[in-house]
């Protein structure tokens, strides 16, 4: 079952005609482990300059559709194409340019251990520019600054605390200039103070840079805070699309299931209704 | 039976992915430059930094080949400078190579395969893959290279070292003088023995940085499965250095 929530804006021409072009689009994808069918006929689309949230309960699929979508999974059927070109189906090579144009922001920040924040933040500007030592390093101070951390340069991820390493890890996922920007969990294990100074931070540097963000989350409160074209995938497949204030709204069970999960925001929704 | 032939089957799959996998090692790097450094930065961990280690085992293992040699020499028909001999023999065809690399496939192997293993469960080698480093490449590749070049020189140091050892133990106990050993360690000297050693070390230096390398990057889970990856990789480290060092030897000493 597929309930996309465009039907307001297919009433509405106007804003329909205003919803951006897909920078990236899954077509039929389809991806199992063994006998495990873990995804299903997958179809999305992920607009320029917006957060694309994917959610969905744990265990849905949400974490090996983003896999098969920046290639660490390789796909059984079906296309993900970024601006058109057909990502599945390239080689190595030509993939690898796709890949510079890709951050991604990992659940725990995925740093390496054994460089400097600094040197973290270079790193792929060393492998892929032929910048010279001081342009990498105003370009990592730079990157530094947009997220708040302009005095860490010099010490190690072990030094750094969980929110830390996250502002750290969107620097070096931005130091090359990305046209797309995966984030998986980006608040996890974060108070929800910090989640949300993380959550503005993926906002703003999104609509900055005019980047396809695509963020990974089964807290609400991000969803709430930047969401705007969000994705519910359920048991595999795509269950529902569309905005925030739908997502609110719609009478889709499973997705009233999932959002208002608690006994205190069943009461919200009561409250909402009246 | 089942159980049998699963763990056989299971053999064969690992031989084929380690294969594929020793593809993507030997894919060109992305950046020379930084290929060259990481293979200095290795060549400090698996080698300097191995030879306190080879060091204090080589001399041992030549002071107690000399004392062993000795107490087993009792015929007067036997000459005294055979201990030399003996000791010279045994350190370069067999202790220095194989010994000395199953010793650093322990010390080696479980800090690489802990180290990419632990890479692996945070995610850091999908930070690598997402950003279009190859980095089976960027990982392995210049720990083999520094293996290879580090293991000849280590051996050799380990082939001295031990010779000095038993030089010392014969000294010191009084089992075989001086001159006695340092004449049995020239006589009849096969210089193909030492070319034999190092073509031994420079296979054992491939595997033992290598096959921890792959469990460790196909390592998933957390802490213990890394852990459970670190012991495997060594068994096996040693188990594969064992079966070559018996091919070897039998293609090389025909």
């Amino acid at each position: 079952m597929l309930d996309v929530g465009l039907g307001s804006a297919l009433l509405n021409p106007i804003s329909y005609l205003l919803t951006p072009s897909p920078m990236i689009e899954v077509k039929g994808l389809n991806k199992s482990f063994g006998e495990h069918h873990v995804l299903k006929n997958i179809d999305a689309q992920f607009h320029k300059g917006q957060v694309n949230i994917i959610i969905g309960q744990s265990g849905s699929g949400k974490t090996v559709l983003t896999k098969c979508m920046v290639g660490l999974f390789e796909v059984d059927s079906g296309t993900i194409e970024y601006d058109g070109r057909d990502f599945a189906s390239m080689s190595f090579n030509e993939k690898k340019s796709i890949r510079q144009d890709i951050g991604m922001l990992f659940q725990g920040g995925a740093l390496f251990d054994s460089m400097t924040v600094e040197d973290n933040i270079m790193f792929p500007l060393s492998m892929f520019t032929g910048q010279n030592l001081k342009a990498r390093r105003e370009r990592a101070q730079f990157c530094l600054e947009r997220v708040n951390l302009s005095d860490a340069g010099k010490l190690f991820p072990s030094e750094l605390s969980g929110g830390m390493k996250k502002r750290v890890a969107i620097a070096r996922a931005i130091s090359m200039r990305p046209k797309y920007l995966f984030c998986d969990e980006p608040n996890s294990g974060l108070d929800p103070k910090t989640g949300l100074v993380i959550d503005q931070l993926i906002q703003e540097i999104t609509e900055e840079y005019e980047i396809t963000t695509i963020v990974i989350t089964h807290d609400m409160n991000s969803v709430i805070e930047i969401g705007e074209n969000i994705q519910f995938i359920y048991e595999g497949e795509k269950w529902w699309e569309g905005s925030k204030e739908e997502i609110l709204t719609t009478e889709n069970q499973e997705v009233v299931d999932f959002v208002y999960a608690s006994k205190f925001m069943k009461k919200v929704r009561a409250d909402l209704a009246k | 039976m089942a159980n049998f032939s699963r763990n056989y089957m299971g053999i064969f799959i690992h031989i084929g992915r380690y294969v594929l996998w020793m593809g993507r090692v030997f894919r060109r790097p992305e950046k020379w430059s930084i290929y060259r450094q990481r293979i200095f930065e290795e060549v400090q961990n698996i080698g300097y930094d191995s030879i306190g280690l080879v060091a204090i085992v080589s001399t041992f293992m030549g002071a107690v080949l000399t004392i062993q040699l000795a107490y087993n020499i009792t015929s007067p028909l036997i000459p005294v400078y055979t201990v030399g001999l003996g000791v010279r023999d045994s350190l370069i065809l067999e202790f220095s190579p194989t010994i000395i690399s199953i010793i650093l496939a322990g010390k080696v192997g479980s800090s690489i395969a802990g180290e990419i293993g632990t890479m692996r469960v945070t995610d850091q080698i999908d930070a690598l893959d997402i950003m279009g480093v190859n980095s089976t490449n960027f990982l392995v590749g210049p720990k083999m290279i520094a293996a290879i070049i580090c293991n000849p020189f280590i051996v050799i140091i380990s082939i001295a070292l031990g010779i000095f050892g038993g030089y010392m133990a014969g000294m010191l106990t009084g089992e075989v003088s001086g001159s006695d050993f340092i004449y049995g360690i020239q006589y009849w000297f096969q210089p193909f023995y030492i070319a034999y050693a190092l073509m031994k070390t420079v296979v054992f230096a491939a595997i033992i940085t290598t096959v921890p390398a792959y469990f460790g990057y196909h390592a998933s889970g957390g802490a213990l499965e890394v852990g459970r990856a670190s012991t495997v990789s060594v068994v096996y480290s040693i188990v594969i250095v064992l079966t070559f060092n018996l091919i070897l030897t039998q293609m090389l000493l025909q």
